[in-house]
């Protein structure tokens, strides 16, 4: 901790549900960081690579890249992996039926999930950690520098075994996690850097699978959280589902096919079909309509129109599920509407008319002559947050010098009491470190341990709230009962992530105490996941740097190799092909050579000369996928997708309407 | 972490402590401290507070005191932050309303105050001051007859009237238990020490008082929105 270079990068991190960002403080302007192919936004999709018998461990690609797994190779890509984050099997069921999720079969309740791809099983943290990983390397492609520390966001309505999940995440990626942020906190940052601003704003963030509100006071620097809200499964996912869900259904009904029974090209066809529907999502965020139009299995097309009255009244039930978590802030906090100085607007789903409607309705904007703030993109501000806050934990910017966060705790923290009701011991929007002590007692004579089941929920019964961990206090020295006064310490820290610790009054002695946190991994587990890392001594980096710039290249130059056996290489000129065949044979040659930047920018001009290749292959996929083929050889396993069939919605609207 | 301080000089500087938890001189972070909420923003043992002030206070300390401040520091510093701001921010929470800073205050000088938690409380507290025995009793009637017509879905307009009445009368016997607070506290702010023991032991019974008066009011609420 104290030889660590004055003026080390800290990196801010934005691990999202549909996408993720790395961003970092350059003079006074938060800015993103790009990634290898130029765009600020990593898809959060990973998918397995096939397994080179050469090389046993498993290699994953992230991103972009990835998509066109998830589409050709189902069963070996994920998306929407913070869904799973910190969560057991019984939470999970309706994620189930929704999401192409594919879990381990042996997972037992209360066990850590693990999520099978291909023919391997990882847990949510890893998945994330091969999201983090790639983030830190565009951030250290992009310095020339190891990057070994990170602020990295929350939802600001993550629970304890959540967040932990994301710090476990982060150190698996090689990353000490300074901070956790709550992402709509990390939004107000973010806005109230360049205004000297004081009084009570909201923040809503409806983002692509989970929603939270805040209501925070500003006041001279200080960020000062009142109460917060939300919903850790609710975003653009759930609107993407249902419109998938109506087209499953009429493409059976009418065309008597039934997707979500076809285990392989099914599975294919529904992600191509998910693509296509999110694309008319995001059309009718701006046209009065939008168009489906796709080749289905045997020839038939599927079409329809969609017009945005029809579509916003499908989606109203998703919508009004984030009213109820606004007026509950609003209530905590203590505020009525009228008093909210400024909403600001966060997450790719608030580009939504019909949210900004809702937004609008619930804090009476309109009524007061008032605009939601939209100015910063609402897909970057929360990784521009980051990057504040890690400026100032790494105080290198005068521009954050008299910021501070000061954040609350989302749910109450309580102990199990007798009759399985929790007794609460801090309560929820407590501003965050906060503590508490309890005292314990034994019921039998001689007893020298004493569990204790620390919950978080705002319900009444343990049976109803989140399981935490079960803590065992150890080491008690007999004595009669109820003699032993057993001192324990309950303390949520700056993450939001609870500490404790415990003494025995009467003998002085320190209780031992054994964490067994109910969904999450030990630290000997985490240190089992850590990625595959070179060492980040300086001194390696530049060696770490060329390996991973060969490596780029490789990944390139084999897929380019395969070009000419692909159909859509018949649809690029020859013009192009040739332009292909020269910057491929300039990689060759320069690959085995020392030089770094050489390497990658002969890299960057082959992938651009294959961009429309690229580009017709994706198309292909989409297409045939839809025919019922895919675009592996028939001797690649294909891996039966049984969690798939059941993929339902309610139907608010006959589907006629639905043209 | 076994180190508490009482010291009342600096770890770092060795000057004199005002403040338990900052070193005014040097600006460190003191060592996990044993003080009280009140000594945390070195107020007097009393229940006026200016609650303004209180949060400039707050804030204040906070600038110098929070982790994100000690981000760089040693690991033995920024245990104390963690200490240091979680004790601030309790004290904050529990001083800046009036209900919790009276409680608090209370135990502080030795008083059994009604726990809040469901899982203590629940048998001991639940006994109706003596004055309202008849008045509770027939709520509990009404409240119990509401429930069963709910559950079999019956309305019954003047049993509705009756209760909502009753929880505006609940209300303003809440309203007469806070007024009485305010004239205990001002005692215990301003008398000598007989008044002192006797304005904790009607603000104790107040206290208790007023947290049945609260959960009849919300099972009326809950009876009547359900």
């Amino acid at each position: 901790m104290s030889e660590e270079s004055p003026n080390e990068r800290v990196v801010g991190i934005d691990l999202g549900t549909t996408n993720s960002l790395v961003a970092y403080m350059e003079g006074s302007q938060p800015v993103v960081i790009p990634g290898v192919d130029g765009s600020n936004l990593v898809p959060s999709i990973v998918a397995l690579d096939p397994v080179d018998p050469e090389n046993p461990r498993p290699t994953v690609t992230v991103g972009n890249s990835a998509r066109r797994a998830l589409i050709e190779n189902p069963e070996r890509a994920i998306y929407s992996v913070k869904r799973l984050m910190g969560r057991g099997l019984e939470d999970v069921q309706d994620e189930l039926k929704l999401f192409p999720f594919h879990l381990a079969e042996d997972i037992e309740a209360g066990e850590v999930l693990r999520i099978r791809l291909g023919d391997k099983t990882f847990t949510p943290s890893e998945i994330s950690a091969y999201i983090l990983r790639q983030l830190k390397r565009n951030a250290e492609r992009y310095f020339g520098a190891p990057i070994t520390k990170a602020v990295i966001t929350v939802p600001a309505y993550f629970n304890d075994a959540q967040r932990q999940a994301t710090r476990d995440a982060g150190r698996m990626a090689g990353l000490d996690v300074l901070r956790l942020v709550n992402e709509p906190t990390a939004a107000a940052l973010a806005y109230g850097l360049d205004r000297e601003k004081e009084g009570v704003i909201a923040v809503y963030d409806l983002g692509g699978g989970t929603f939270d509100i805040s209501i925070l006071k500003l006041n001279d620097g200080i960020f000062e959280v009142i109460a917060t809200n939300g919903d850790t499964h609710l975003g653009g996912d759930d609107i993407d589902n249902l419109l998938l869900a109506v087209a499953l259904d009429e493409i059976r009904n009418e065309h008597g096919l039934d997707l979500r029974q076809r285990a392989d090209a099914g599975a294919s066809a529904i992600q191509a079909l998910r693509k296509a529907v999110i694309e008319a999502k995001i059309t009718l965020s701006s046209e009065p309509s939008a168009k489906l139009d796709i080749e289905l299995p045997g020839g038939d097309r599927y079409q329809r129109e969609i017009p945005r009255d029809v579509y916003e009244q499908l989606i109203q039930p998703v919508l009004s599920r984030t009213a109820a978590p606004c007026k509950q802030a609003l209530a905590d906090a203590g505020v009525t509407p009228d008093q909210i100085n400024e909403v600001v607007l966060v997450g790719g789903s608030t580009r939504i008319p019909a949210v900004r409607a809702l937004v609008d309705e619930i804090f009476q904007l309109t009524a007061r002559g008032k605009h939601p703030h939209t100015e910063l993109n609402p897909d970057e501000v929360v990784a521009l947050g980051a990057a504040v806050q890690a400026s100032i934990l790494a105080g290198s910017s005068t521009t954050t010098e008299e910021l501070l966060l000061l954040d609350v705790t989302p749910l109450s923290l309580g102990i199990e009491a007798l009759g399985g009701v929790v007794a609460k011991i801090i309560q929820r929007n407590s501003t965050i470190p906060a503590s508490a002590v309890e005292h314990f007692t034994t019921g039998v004579e001689g007893q020298t341990n004493v569990a204790i089941h620390v919950l978080q929920g705002e319900r009444e019964l343990a049976s109803d709230c989140r399981s935490l961990a079960r803590f065992d206090l150890k080491g008690i020295p007999p004595m009669p009962a109820g003699l032993p006064r057993i001192e324990v310490k309950f303390l949520i820290d700056a993450n939001g992530i609870l500490q404790v610790s415990a003494r025995e009054q009467r003998s002085g002695t320190e209780s031992q105490i054994e964490v067994k946190p109910t969904y999450g991994l030990t630290d000997e587990q985490v240190e089992g996941m850590i990625l595959d890392s070179f060492d980040n001594a300086e001194a390696d980096f530049e060696a770490r740097q060329l390996i991973e710039a060969r490596l780029e290249a490789d990944t390139i130059l084999s897929a380019v190799a395969k070009a000419p056996t692909n159909p859509a290489w018949q649809q690029i000129s020859e013009h192009e092909k040739a332009a292909i065949e020269a910057a491929r044979q300039h990689l060759i040659a320069t690959k085995p050579g020392g030089d770094l930047q050489a390497i990658r920018a002969a890299t960057t001009t082959l992938d651009h000369a294959t961009r429309n290749f690229a580009e017709k292959m994706m198309e292909a996929a989409v297409s045939g996928a839809m025919r019922g083929k895919t675009m592996q050889t028939a001797s690649e396993e294909l891996t039966p997708v049984a969690d798939e069939a059941e993929i339902h919605a309610p139907h608010p609207f006959a589907r006629a309407e639905f043209k | 972490m076994s180190v508490s301080s009482t010291s009342t000089i600096c770890w770092s500087c060795g000057e004199a402590l005002s403040s338990p938890l900052l070193c005014p001189s040097c600006g460190k972070v003191q060592p996990p401290s044993l003080a009280d909420y009140f000594q945390v923003f070195s107020l007097p043992r009393k229940l006026s507070i200016d609650v303004a002030a209180l949060e400039r206070e707050f804030h204040r300390l906070s600038r110098r005191l929070h982790p994100d401040r000690f981000a760089r520091a040693t690991a033995e510093e920024q245990q104390w932050s963690l200490a240091a701001t979680a004790l601030l921010n309790d004290a904050y929470r529990t001083l800046r309303d009036p209900i919790q800073r009276t409680e608090y205050l209370l135990k502080l000088e030795g008083l059994e105050i009604g726990e809040e938690h469901a899982g203590k409380g629940k048998s001991a507290d639940r006994q109706p001051p003596a004055d309202l025995l008849e008045e509770v009793f027939d709520l509990n009637m009404q409240l119990e007859e509401m429930r069963m017509n709910r559950k079999i879905g019956e309305d019954d307009p003047a049993l509705q009237a009756d209760l909502t009445k009753a929880r505006t009368r609940f209300e303003m016997l809440l309203a007469e238990v806070d007024t009485s607070l305010q004239s205990e506290g001002n005692r215990w702010d301003e008398g000598d020490e007989a008044a002192r023991t006797k304005a904790a032991s009607a603000m104790a019974a107040l206290l208790d008082r007023r947290r049945y008066l609260r959960n009849l009011v919300r099972d009326v609420s809950e009876a009547l929105s359900a």
